[in-house]
């Protein structure tokens, strides 16, 4: 077997995290989310209900956007993750945090990088092709202070949907 | 979260000595549910065998001309499929209708099958409750019980299975691929779950120490006629009050085929195959899909709170046969039901 702990024993993570490679020691119980935010300094990434209801968790991880909290951060030893802090880029702003900030799309911010960080991933993804299913799409990132309609806004205009819809009329 | 052992095995043989050599060791796979459950002291595993490692993420054809699905495929990849979206629509409708993309990105196959009830009391350990621990009682009988089961519930046990895909996978005839210590077997889809009787503690028939490691689908996937209908309290990332997924075969202006399975209203996804028996050489009316609504909730019965899922269950029930027949699924973005 690759890996045994027993209960009071750490084990071996390796991780790239927003483009660094680490090597660390875990408990098995750490999440995703707590590495991050407390071994790694990440605040960025929220908790927000811990419970994967609420999206202020969301990270990439090998390129996939998922819950950080309801990961055990354990089991993915060797991958890839990208976190709000990582999306920028060294001539600025990501499109998607630039187009948040025209948009005005967030109000009190603790969801924000939750949203981008989702934002990002349904973009790679590539089957949000109408206002209904980019809402639909993010539907897993909640927002208490109700920011969705600019939230689609600036997903739209990063997806280049709008200018080209806006041309059309 | 408990103290646990982790063990993450490279062979699927080494996962079933892993889980068989502890009493109450838990697979560990997506972890949307389990993790979850640990961080409210429901599921207190004293191993935690990850299966992440293990080749269980193709998508093979069988030589029936199905599809097997390794266990370990995600949610997403599943819905996303091209093979899945052309030959069984239905099931990636009923994917989409379920969680959010994040939870689907990391959510498993295996992991959907093994997800368990969003009764309010079995995620509270300072309540009684006999799924969670047996012969404490069952407070939702007297509690806040609108979510509840209406069909095959018992004095034990008035929980409700969760998940979408488990219904469009009991509607389609899956079978359910075990490897256990003693050797593998399969598993028709509708004796996977059972119902709570008095030993709600057990969601399915799996023995103890075995491993799911694949779902079959066989080749009929119902590419016409189909839909799956989800009615919940908000639009998105909800759980369902009453979900039906209907598949139909007509010919010739008559039924020859047809599935019908509920979910959100029993402790496994509900099929009746009198009734589809039934409908068979029926013309796909009105009056057919009243009766089969009919048929298919007698014998159901609220417990107070959830007595309206009766009558919803019905009009769903009616109004999904209505969109399979007419070719019309529903679209699980603009989320208008016609």
């Amino acid at each position: 077997m690759a890996q045994r702990s027993q209960s009071s024993s750490a084990l071996e993570l390796n991780l790239t995290v927003n483009g660094t490679r680490r090597v660390l020691t875990v408990e098995p119980w750490v999440t995703l989310l707590d590495l991050l935010r407390e071994q790694f300094q990440l605040t960025g990434t929220k908790k927000g209900c811990d419970q994967g209801q609420c999206g202020a968790c969301t990270v990439l991880v090998d390129g996939k956007r998922v819950n950080s909290c309801l990961i055990l951060a354990i089991s993915r030893d060797g991958a890839e993750i990208t976190t709000v802090e990582g999306l920028a880029q060294a001539d600025g702003l990501h499109p998607l945090q630039a187009a948040f900030v025209e948009r005005d799309a967030f109000q009190c911010g603790y969801c924000t990088p939750g949203q981008i960080c989702s934002a990002a991933g349904l973009l790679a993804e590539g089957h949000a092709h109408s206002r209904a299913e980019i809402r639909e799409q993010m539907s897993g990132n909640i927002c208490r202070c109700g920011a969705y309609t600019n939230i689609a806004d600036a997903i739209e205009d990063v997806q280049g949907r709008r200018a080209r819809r806006e041309a059309a009329e | 979260m408990n103290r646990f052992e982790y063990l993450r095995p490279d062979s699927i043989s080494d996962a079933v000595k892993a889980l068989s050599g502890v009493p109450g060791a838990q697979a560990l796979a997506g972890g949307t549910n389990l993790v979850d459950l640990m961080k409210y002291d429901v599921a207190k595993p004293p191993r935690v065998v990850d299966i992440n490692r293990l080749p269980l993420r193709a998508i093979e054809e069988t030589a029936g001309g199905g599809l097997k699905i390794g266990a370990l495929v995600s949610n997403s990849d599943l819905a996303w499929d091209s093979r899945i979206v052309k030959r069984y629509p239905l099931l990636a409708s009923a994917i989409l209708a379920g969680a959010s993309p994040q939870l689907r990105n990391a959510a498993t196959t295996g992991g959907n099958l093994l997800q368990r009830t969003r009764c309010y009391y079995f995620y509270d350990p300072s309540t009684p409750c006999n799924k969670r621990e047996p012969g404490t009682g069952c407070a939702a009988v007297d509690g806040v019980n609108r979510i509840h089961a209406i069909l095959g519930a018992s004095e034990s046990c008035i929980a409700v299975h969760p998940s979408d895909m488990c219904v469009a996978l009991a509607a389609l005839d899956a079978t359910v691929h075990l490897q256990g210590a003693d050797g593998s077997r399969v598993v028709p889809f509708s004796e996977f779950h059972r119902l709570p009787a008095d030993q709600p503690q057990h969601d399915n028939t799996m023995r103890p120490g075995e491993l799911i490691t694949a779902v079959e689908l066989p080749a009929s996937g119902f590419v016409s006629y189909y839909t799956y209908l989800k009615i919940r309290d908000r639009l998105s990332y909800a759980f369902a009050l009453v979900s039906v997924a209907v598949a139909l075969k007509i010919e010739a202006g008559a039924i020859t085929d047809a599935r019908v399975a509920l979910g959100g209203v029993a402790h496994k996804p509900w099929r009746d195959r009198d009734i589809e028996e039934w409908m068979r050489g029926k013309v796909p009316d009105e009056e057919t899909f009243v009766s089969c609504a009919e048929a298919l909730l007698r014998g159901a019965k609220g417990v107070g709170q959830n007595n309206f899922k009766l009558e919803l269950a019905h009009r769903t029930i009616v109004r999904a046969l209505r969109q399979a027949a007419a070719a019309t699924p529903q679209d699980q973005s603009s989320k208008i039901v016609r």
